[in-house]
């Protein structure tokens, strides 16, 4: 539980941070909140010779709406997303994922951006971000880019950001008020990651779903866009039949490890609960 | 008499003495975080050990290159079993009559296994050249699980001994095999058996767990070349039995040798024993001249120093129609991982597994336990009870809700037609014990009747009644126990550890001015000692527990004792308290009657002084008292006021208990919710009320996480997969429920203060009363025993295999 040797560096802004990283190469990484990777360093299953951290440059916090999207800088902490009026107005499911998130201990230091970059499937704010759309800004030596959350992972721990590469914040657009979501997650205890999770956001019309997007977490190397079940749900008005139909093929993209939380064809059935529980909910919030 | 002049109860009451909630004094330091732990202390000059780990569960050594560790800056020195073996510390001998490997010489024997130990300037020195110690490993064939442990064609683990046909408890029949211990009346069982009208028969596992405390083992060791003495500070539960080992060990003089138990944060069993960190400490000081640190991390704390159970126990119970059980028969396969490290009274190399009767009028019994060795760590704690009794209840509760299954009878009900009489009392078991006292039947009726048990079995065939239709999906299980402790280990005729008897001992010293200061052989490590030992002999020589100060911990200090382990510290060290307490009283009352001049049978004792008969003007306080015996003594009596009592008891306490549990099971994700928990505890005379409550709510958290999640957990490569607090499950607040306790009294007719123990009562009876819940959840539609740990997936399955998911 000993990291080994590592050099600390706290650049001033994000020009420096791009620099730094792009000069060290591939021995140096990004720190945020540390909660992913320090833990991950205690076991020596990383051992990056530098850490550049980035909660001395004051561009990367911060929540913003801008037109019709809410701007969520990286280095914003989950705390900060439980507590936001923005968040709690607007983006009600950003706020109950937090929640799931540990314990405020964890929450206070762990951030949004460390979060969804890290690339682990167990974490919980991947699979939101799939479903709400959501865009991520990047920052690198040469400039700067913008990538859909959907075409942003690869597999466990590997993503599209390039090495000496930064995310800078997170973009949502604004759904609809009214709409109807849901952040279903089956746990161990506080501190676990899901045994499976299952995100919903949709908006409902005229008694019938407008539209459905669906994400899953810990279910697979990457966290889930579940498009087909999505689009089963779309246009439906959630009875029974359909709603097991989605549940069906939601399952089917699964591809769990078996491991403490159970085996894999229980946490995939675990998926289709969840999802299930989160579409009753979400209609129900629904307005 | 004015009005001002206190009454006797309230003098008693300024006492703080026994019955009294006293808050814990411990806690004025704890809660400000001024506790001091091993890890707070810092000598100069002090270095750090660390060590290398085998990531195999089986293999042989071929050759260990220590070169490039050696040359990482601010290392001293890597050990190997190349340096330990020509001061033939290679191996240690432990509490069971084996030996254990303190460095692995030719073969690892479970992952994480002990190969190399680095001592360095600093942590971060040390865990850099741990790594980089090279082991070249041939790999062998891997035993995890104990059931197959004694096949013919198992591989043999133990080359060290294979020619070794005699082990520390008769013949090994396998080269697997450590013990076979048998007890009971095999032929008459056999006879009840035949006769039985209705039998059960279920092979009943209790899953490795791990005591987990929240600090890890640790010790520092501090070799004084210039004196040839020895200092090792050290989590450890009994430092007495410490220092004579490591006296045995390593040839330095007993006197030589000075163990210092600080504040411990929880043992729960874990701290029982000797490790090889311990040794190799030692060592590292007297190689480098220089105090040497040594702390476990979690997941070396988890993966490597004592688990408990892994007990896999075919039960069977004869019974009549009517349902008065006749027979109980148990064989057990005992897991003890790579060496036997079992800490239990020599002669009992299962423990007191044969209280597996239970609470009930049991007419013959048998149980037979045989000992294997696998590839797994070394251990076999009494994890919060004493030995081997936790997976004797839970395999006698388990066993007895399935025959009353069988018979179609409420299972509180069973119990009740088998339990012990209170006329009974006292009550020789078919296995060999003498129960003490109880009222058992009294106990039972109260937690049904506090816990509405008749409301709660209509509610639950209302509930599946509901599930059948289709309205609900969730079930209700409701748990019902009755155990019986067996603690207080032990007297002298059979309970000993490596020779030593297991007596215990208290020293009081009363100062001239009426304060005292009591040093005792066992050592707190969260029970409160500090503040309930002071109780007792406030009550009995009328000085304010305020006014006492208590030490345990330092061997040169304190009398000698066994420790805390297995709740006997009130049962056995509570006694010697009173008893020398009781020492002190007859030595003032003399002093009394010379000050008073009266003859000492003239005297009476009241609260807090000795006052004449039929003249209670006439007094004498301890205080008082306390100033004269050394100032002014009767003539020809030597000055001072203390006494010594070493006690060894006459027999063990039993205290015991009846539980009750509601839980609501989450059909589709096999998530349960503990809805209620009442437990209702005799533990005899109650020393401090609050002590008691704080005791079951922290045992009955531990049985909840036993029963509901924990286990340490081998893949078939032997590679442990639960070796994180991410996976061995420690229930947080928010997972704990809440617990409702509630007490009978029935004082142990042979302890002088009446006291059982208690600290260990709520993870015996606990944990089978969440697993009953559990499973009464499903019995209706059949279900008669599942294994533990009841966690989602599984209680899932469970639902699953009756065909609940459509
Ligand atoms: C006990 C415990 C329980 C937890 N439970 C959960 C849980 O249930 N669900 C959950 O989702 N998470 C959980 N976490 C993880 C926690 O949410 C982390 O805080 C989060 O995963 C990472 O955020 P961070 O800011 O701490 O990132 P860090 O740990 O600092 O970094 C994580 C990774 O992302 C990289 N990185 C960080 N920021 C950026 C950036 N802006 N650009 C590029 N790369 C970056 C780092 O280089 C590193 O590789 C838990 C953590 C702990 C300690």
């Amino acid at each position: 539980m000993i990291p080994g040797p590592f050099a600390y560096h706290r650049p001033a802004s994000l020009q420096d941070a791009v620099g730094l990283l792009s000069e060290l190469g591939e021995d140096a990484r990004p720190l945020a909140g540390g909660h992913s990777l320090i833990p991950m360093m205690k076991l020596r299953l990383a051992s990056p010779a530098h850490l550049i951290d980035l909660a001395g440059i004051a561009g990367l916090k911060g929540l913003r709406e801008d037109g019709g999207e809410i701007v969520i800088g990286a280095t914003t902490t989950q705390q900060e997303l439980v507590t936001s009026d923005l968040v709690a107005g607007k983006l009600p499911i950003l706020r109950e994922t937090s929640l799931t998130i540990a314990d405020p201990q964890v929450r206070y230091l762990g951030t949004l951006g460390g979060n969804v970059a890290n690339g682990d499937p167990g974490n919980d704010m991947p699979a939101v971000m799939l479903a709400l759309d959501a865009t991520y800004e990047i920052a690198g030596k040469s400039g700067t880019r913008r990538l859909a959350a959907r075409a942003f992972y690869q597999s466990a721990y590997v993503t599209a950001l390039a090495p000496g590469e930064i995310l800078t914040a997170v973009r949502i657009k604004v759904p609809p008020a009214g709409h109807g979501y849901a952040y279903e997650k089956l746990k161990r205890k506080v501190g676990d990651y899901a045994t499976a999770a299952a995100a919903v956001v949709l908006t409902i019309g005229g008694g019938k779903v407008a539209s459905c997007a669906i994400g899953l977490t810990n279910l697979a190397e990457t966290p889930l866009y579940a498009e087909e079940a999505s689009r089963i749900i779309a246009g439906s008005a959630l009875d029974d039949a359909t709603v097991r139909k989605a549940v069906a093929a939601a399952e089917a993209i699964t591809a769990p490890a078996s491991d403490g939380r159970g085996p894999a064809h229980y946490r995939t059935k675990m998926a289709g609960v969840m999802l299930a529980r989160a579409l009753a909910r979400a209609k129900a919030r629904a307005a | 008499m004015n009005d001002m002049t206190p009454t006797a109860a309230e003098r008693a009451e300024k006492l703080q003495g026994m019955g009294c909630k006293r808050k814990r004094v411990e806690d004025v330091r704890f809660v400000q975080g001024k506790g001091s732990y091993v890890d707070d202390l810092k000598l100069p000059g002090m270095l750090y050990g660390d060590f290398t780990r085998s990531p195999h569960a089986h293999a042989r050594i071929k050759r260990i290159d220590t070169s490039k560790a050696q040359q990482v800056p601010g290392v001293l020195a890597v050990l190997t079993a190349a340096d330990l073996k020509p001061l033939s510390l290679h191996y240690m001998p432990t509490l069971a009559g084996d030996v254990a490997a303190v460095l692995a010489e030719d073969k690892v024997l479970y992952q994480n296994q002990e190969v190399a130990f680095i001592v360095a300037e600093d942590r971060y020195a040390a865990a850099d050249a741990a790594d980089l110690v090279e082991v070249e490993y041939e790999a062998l064939p891997v035993l995890i699980d104990p059931l197959k442990a004694m096949a013919p064609d198992a591989p043999l683990l133990r080359e060290d001994i294979k020619d070794k046909t005699d082990g520390a408890h008769g013949k090994r029949r396998h080269h697997n095999h450590i013990f076979t211990w048998e007890m009971g009346d095999k032929d008459a069982v056999e006879a009840a058996f035949r006769k039985a009208d209705v039998t059960i028969k279920e092979l009943i596992s209790y899953q490795r767990v791990h005591p987990c405390p929240l600090e890890t083992c640790q010790a520092v060791a501090s070799f004084d070349k210039i004196k040839g003495e020895l200092t090792v500070w050290g989590t450890f539960q009994a430092p007495h039995v410490i220092r004579t080992v490591a006296s045995l060990i390593s040839k330095i003089p007993e006197h030589k040798i000075h163990v210092i138990a600080p504040d411990i944060g929880g043992g729960f069993g874990n701290k029982v024993g000797a490790y090889p960190g311990y040794i190799c400490a030692i060592v590292a000081s007297i190689v480098t001249g220089r105090p040497v640190k040594w702390v476990e991390d979690r997941i070396e704390n988890l993966t490597t120093t004592a688990f408990a159970r892994d007990y896999h126990m075919t039960t069977e119970i004869a019974c009549t129609r009517d349902g008065k059980v006749t027979g109980l028969r148990v064989h057990t396969v005992a897991d003890h991982g790579a060496f036997d490290a079992c800490a239990d009274p020599s002669k009992w190399p299962a423990g007191f597994f044969n209280i597996v009767t239970g609470s009930y009028d049991f007419p013959v019994a048998h149980v037979a336990v045989d000992g294997v060795y696998t590839n797994k760590a070394p251990g076999g704690v009494a994890y919060r009870c004493s030995f081997r009794v936790t997976e004797a209840a839970y395999c006698i509760e388990r066993a007895m809700d399935i025959m009353a299954q069988k018979l179609g009878m409420d299972p509180a009900e069973f119990r009740m037609k088998n339990l012990i009489r209170r006329e009974q009392f006292p009550y020789t078991s078919a296995l060999g014990w003498e129960y003490d006292s109880g009222d058992y039947h009294a106990a039972l009726q109260k937690a049904l009747e506090a816990t509405g048990y008749k409301q709660l079995r209509r509610e639950q065939k209302e509930r599946q009644d509901a599930f059948r239709r289709g309205e609900t999906r969730e079930l209700m299980g409701i748990g019902v126990i009755f155990f019986t402790e067996i603690v207080g280990a032990g007297p002298s005729r059979n309970c000993d550890i490596l020779g030593i008897a297991m007596f215990d001992s208290a020293e009081i010293r009363i100062h001239p001015t009426g304060s005292a200061i009591a040093r005792l052989g066992t050592k707190s490590q969260g029970q409160g000692h500090e503040t309930t030992y002071a109780q007792i002999i406030a009550s009995e020589i009328g000085i304010p527990a305020d006014a006492i100060t208590v030490e345990e911990g330092n061997t040169d200090t304190a009398p000698y004792g066994l420790g805390t382990y297995g709740s006997r510290s009130t049962p056995v060290s509570g006694a010697a308290t009173a008893m020398a307490a009781r020492k002190i009283k007859a030595k003032a009352q003399m002093i009394a009657a010379h000050l008073l001049e009266v003859h000492d049978d003239d005297l009476e004792w009241d609260v807090d002084r000795f006052r004449v008969k039929g003249n209670p003007e006439r007094f004498k306080t301890m205080t008082e008292l306390a100033w004269a015996a050394y100032n002014s003594p009767p003539p020809g009596m030597e000055p001072g006021l203390e006494a010594v009592s070493y006690y060894d008891p006459p027999n063990m306490t039993y205290p015991f208990g009846a539980y009750v549990c509601v839980v609501d099971v989450d059909v589709d994700t096999g998530a349960t919710k503990v809805r209620r928990f009442y437990a209702l505890d005799d533990c005899g005379t109650r020393i401090n009320p609050m002590i008691i409550e704080g005791q079951i709510h922290g045992g009955l958290t531990e049985a909840f996480a036993i029963a509901m999640g924990q286990e340490i957990h081998y893949d078939e490569d032997g590679n442990v997969t639960t070796g994180s607090l991410m996976d061995y499950f420690l229930p947080t607040a928010v997972e704990t429920p809440n617990w409702e306790t509630d007490w009978t009294t029935t004082p142990s007719p042979h302890h002088p203060i009446g006291a059982k123990g208690v600290g260990e009562s709520p993870n015996v009876g606990g944990v089978p009363c969440f697993a009953n819940a559990v499973i009464d959840a499903f019995k209706f539609l059949g279900t008669t025993h599942v294994a533990m740990p009841h966690d989602n997936w599984r209680t899932w399955m469970v639902a699953d295999k009756l065909g609940l998911h459509g």
